[in-house]
């Protein structure tokens, strides 16, 4: 070969076919040496061959159409069973011709879920967004809401206690007459209300018929007790870090102590606890209902998880942002809320998204106490005896749907992870 | 100067509400008197409910005869066993699941996590869906499918699969293998079994000494599990090689002879495996690719193979960044091993169930399960950290 070009430049020649293209990109990820040629062989074999009796299964040989069970034995998956009852399995028993009340909430609790993703969300709207969803989650599960007297003073009581320690010095007369206005309503109104000279007036909301726990099933169930155990186990899981890391000897040995018992034991025997000691725990008469009961063992679980992924948080931050917060003559709930937590809290979000994952699995250990969660409902699809003999169609079918939920929000907190550290990283 | 003016001052007056030491102790003992108050209150309430419900108090159940059957027990059991008696039998088998799980979703989980390095594109595929479908799916899910798979998808024992020439049988009733005969001689072998480990670790300890001293390597590694199987295998030959077997065989509607995997431990012990192994081998990866390029591309300057690189340079300081969380997904097997009540294996909590049924005493009990979880979860972090301890970076 003639080389025609000027002497002193040089011939751009593409790559050998071998290294480019589709070829070359296996030659260097399948086939680099002789041992990975060797493992890429044998997998593709063993692979192909699983993916082959399984698309056969699962595909080529599944019955879609069957009436009763007995026209899928013998032939592949039996997706029949899954298409005559997903009713059951996504909503459980309850009411069947109520049960577009249960598909709204679950779509209103998956809408709430993907709204609080948005970082644009996290300030006051959150709260919007969790008080209205959740009023419209539980009107369409209870069908009627009865919000008493006694929640609205405590929650002025709140606001009004919280605004006047956190404003202390920053607002204005006005804004502080607003908090000690408030708190003191809502303390005047509960000692009444205690002492009974206040009736017990409710706000009554009943558009619709009345559903009890007991019939709640699949989807939303799960997800009720995933997000709400989040929900209240975050506040409580906060004080409970906070105390641990506290100066307070005393506050300090509770905290340590009721951490580490919650997370030495499985939460199976809490829910036991739940279901067998709750109501021995209390005066005669008073019922607590089965679902409260596994949504509270839920809430305690989760807030000592919750307070260790938190305690992370404030060990991160330099002492400096203490004593600072305390040079500026804060007092403990203003240097904590306004200067610590916002910090440390910034730091735990995608490892707490991992705690809540966690829960959300967990939540399938509530069937062991007899609540039909979704794995639950799942496994009543399987109990009947026309459709008797077809486990495997049913759990995948779960497990697929859990896998999306899951895998979603996982993949939401890595993103998440990029996200934060923006600001940090070089 | 200032500074020491400033430390060596006369604590300033206040008055005692503004003092922050006043201060904390009053809230302390708020807080303290509050917990008391609520735990007065629910004892009170307790007592007066099982007073009127006529439930007993006290640990006296424990010595009365339990009166249920278990399946799978390690030790002898029989429904006239004590409740002590049967609770012990739940302690072991959770402990049996337990150790097995720790033992071999390290294995599993390490191979995977290694897998997703892999320079092979397709097995670092193969081992990333593994990881992803494993842990974004519930762990009572997958116990379900799988005990429904082995007691649905297996034949039942008239038609088992049998393999090695009829001496192992796989049916919906387990996992049927033979054994040898029980003769005086195990128990000396199990004695040679502890020596020979015990010899292994002193020459491990030797060879170390030596190669620091000379820099001559020795073998430790193959000659140490010569020791440890080959002093058993000595002792067997000077009992007089006893070789009777128990075999299984079809009798009736189920297998005799023999011994058996039951599938509730297997669906429990497979499922606990590769749920665990996922997480396990998110953590080794993230070990491994927590070290510095530079730490390997120093071995292989230094002439190491990428077996010794890995044994001797990558292994160990990866291992610093891998205890600490291996650490909670050990006490997350112990934890999760309760799952088996779901699908009737045995352990614990399922004994603890019973027991709470049959004699209505949920708080004894429930402080039991505590207790023993506790006690297992702390002896597994405290010879964690023991570990951790050793293989740490010791600075000057």
């Amino acid at each position: 070969m003639t080389d025609s070009l000027p002497t002193g430049e040089r011939r751009q020649l593409a790559p050998p076919l071998v290294e480019r293209g589709a070829l070359g990109w296996m030659r260097r990820n399948l086939f680099s040496s002789w041992v990975n040629g060797i493992i890429t062989v044998v997998l593709v074999v063993f692979v192909g061959s699983i993916l082959s009796s399984f698309l056969e299964w699962a595909v080529f040989t599944a019955n879609i159409t069957a009436e009763t069970g007995s026209e899928c034995h013998g032939q592949g998956a039996c997706w029949a069973l899954i298409i005559e009852k997903y009713r059951l399995i996504f909503f459980g028993t309850f009411p069947y011709e109520q049960q577009w009340r249960p598909l709204v909430a679950s779509i209103t609790l998956l809408a709430m879920l993907v709204l609080t993703s948005d970082r644009r969300m996290w300030n006051w709207r959150l709260l919007v967004i969790w008080t209205v969803g959740s009023f419209i989650t539980f009107l369409m599960m209870f069908g009627q809401i009865h919000l008493p007297i006694s929640l609205f003073l405590a929650i002025a009581l709140l606001v009004g206690g919280i605004g006047m320690s956190l404003r202390k010095a920053i607002a204005d007369t006005g804004e502080m007459n607003a908090y000690r206005f408030l708190a003191a309503i809502g303390l005047i109104g509960l000692a009444l209300r205690i002492a009974g000279v206040l009736p017990a007036w409710s706000l009554d909301i009943e558009p619709l018929s009345y559903v009890e726990t007991g019939l709640w099933g699949g989807i939303p169930v799960t997800l009720i007790l995933a997000s709400y155990g989040l929900v209240f186990a975050f506040p409580y899981g906060i004080l409970l870090a906070l105390g641990r890391r506290s100066d307070l000897p005393l506050i300090r040995a509770l905290c340590v102590g009721f951490i580490e018992l919650i997370r030495g034991v499985p939460l199976i025997s809490l829910l036991i606890m739940a279901s067998v000691m709750l109501p021995l725990f209390l005066p005669s008469g008073v019922t607590f209902d089965k679902f409260l009961r596994a949504q509270v063992a839920i809430i305690l679980f989760a807030g000592a998880y919750i307070a260790e992924v938190i305690r992370g948080g404030l060990q991160s931050l330099p002492k400096g942002q203490y004593e600072a917060a305390e040079a500026l003559g804060f007092n403990y709930v203003q240097k904590t809320a306004l200067i610590i937590l916002p910090q440390a809290l910034r730091v735990v979000i995608p490892p707490l998204i991992n705690t809540f994952l966690g829960f959300f699995k967990d939540t399938s250990l509530v069937l062991i106490i007899g609540i039909f969660d979704f794995l639950n409902t799942a496994n009543q699809a399987l109990v009947d005896p026309n459709w008797a003999g077809f486990p495997a169609e049913i759990y995948m079918f779960a497990a697929l749907i859990y896998f999306i939920f899951c895998y979603s929000v996982s993949r939401y907190s890595k993103h998440l992870e990029v996200e934060l550290n923006r600001g940090t990283r070089r | 100067m200032a500074v020491e003016a400033l430390g060596s001052a006369p604590r300033v007056k206040v008055a005692p509400w503004n003092d922050p030491v006043i201060r904390g102790w009053v809230f302390q003992i708020v807080v303290v008197g509050l917990v008391a108050a609520l735990a007065w209150y629910l004892i009170g309430n307790t007592l007066d409910n099982l007073n009127r419900q006529k439930i007993a108090s006290g640990f006296d159940y424990l010595g009365r005869e339990a009166g249920f059957e278990i399946g799978d027990t390690m030790i002898s059991y029989s429904p006239a066993s004590t409740y002590a008696r049967a609770i012990w039998v739940g302690i072991l088998n959770t402990l049996r699941v337990a150790v097995l799980g720790i033992i071999l979703s390290t294995i599993l989980g390490t191979l995977v996590g290694v897998g997703r390095l892999s320079p092979n594109w397709l097995l670092s595929k193969i081992c990333e869906w593994y990881v992803e479908a494993f842990r974004n799916v519930p762990l009572l899910l997958w116990l379900f499918l799988f005990y429904k798979l082995i007691s649905e998808a297996f034949p039942g024992p008239r038609q088992a699969i049998s393999a090695f020439w009829n001496s192992v049988f796989l049916s919906n009733r387990g996992l049927y293998f033979p054994v040898p005969v029980t003769d005086p001689i195990h128990k000396w072998m199990a004695v040679g079994l502890l020596a020979g480990i015990a010899g292994a670790i002193a020459l491990h300890r030797w060879a170390k000494k030596r190669q620091d001293a000379t820099g001559q390597p020795f073998p430790s590694i193959s000659a140490g599990i010569a020791v440890v199987l080959g002093l058993p295998a000595l002792v067997w030959l000077a009992g007089g090689a006893p070789t009777a077997m128990s075999w299984p065989a079809l009798k009736g509607f189920n297998f005799e002879g023999g011994a058996v995997i039951q599938p509730e431990f297997t669906a429990l012990l497979v499922g606990l495996v590769l749920y665990t192994s996922a997480f396990v081998a998110e953590i080794v990866r993230s070990g491994i690719l927590a070290l510095h390029k530079g730490q390997s591309e120093a071995a292989a300057a230094l002439g190491l193979s990428r077996g010794l690189a890995m044994r001797l340079v990558l292994l160990p300081q990866a291992l610093r960044v891998i205890v600490p969380p291996m650490t909670s997904q050990y006490l997350n097997i112990t934890k999760n091993s309760s799952l088996a009540i779901a699908i009737g294996y045995p352990d614990l909590v399922a004994s603890i169930n019973v027991t709470i049924n049959q004699t209505g005493q949920a708080i004894e009990n429930i402080l039991l399960i505590m207790a023993a979880y506790l006690s297992v979860s702390l002896s597994i972090s405290a010879f964690m950290n023991w570990y951790n301890r050793r293989i740490a970076l010791t600075e000057r």
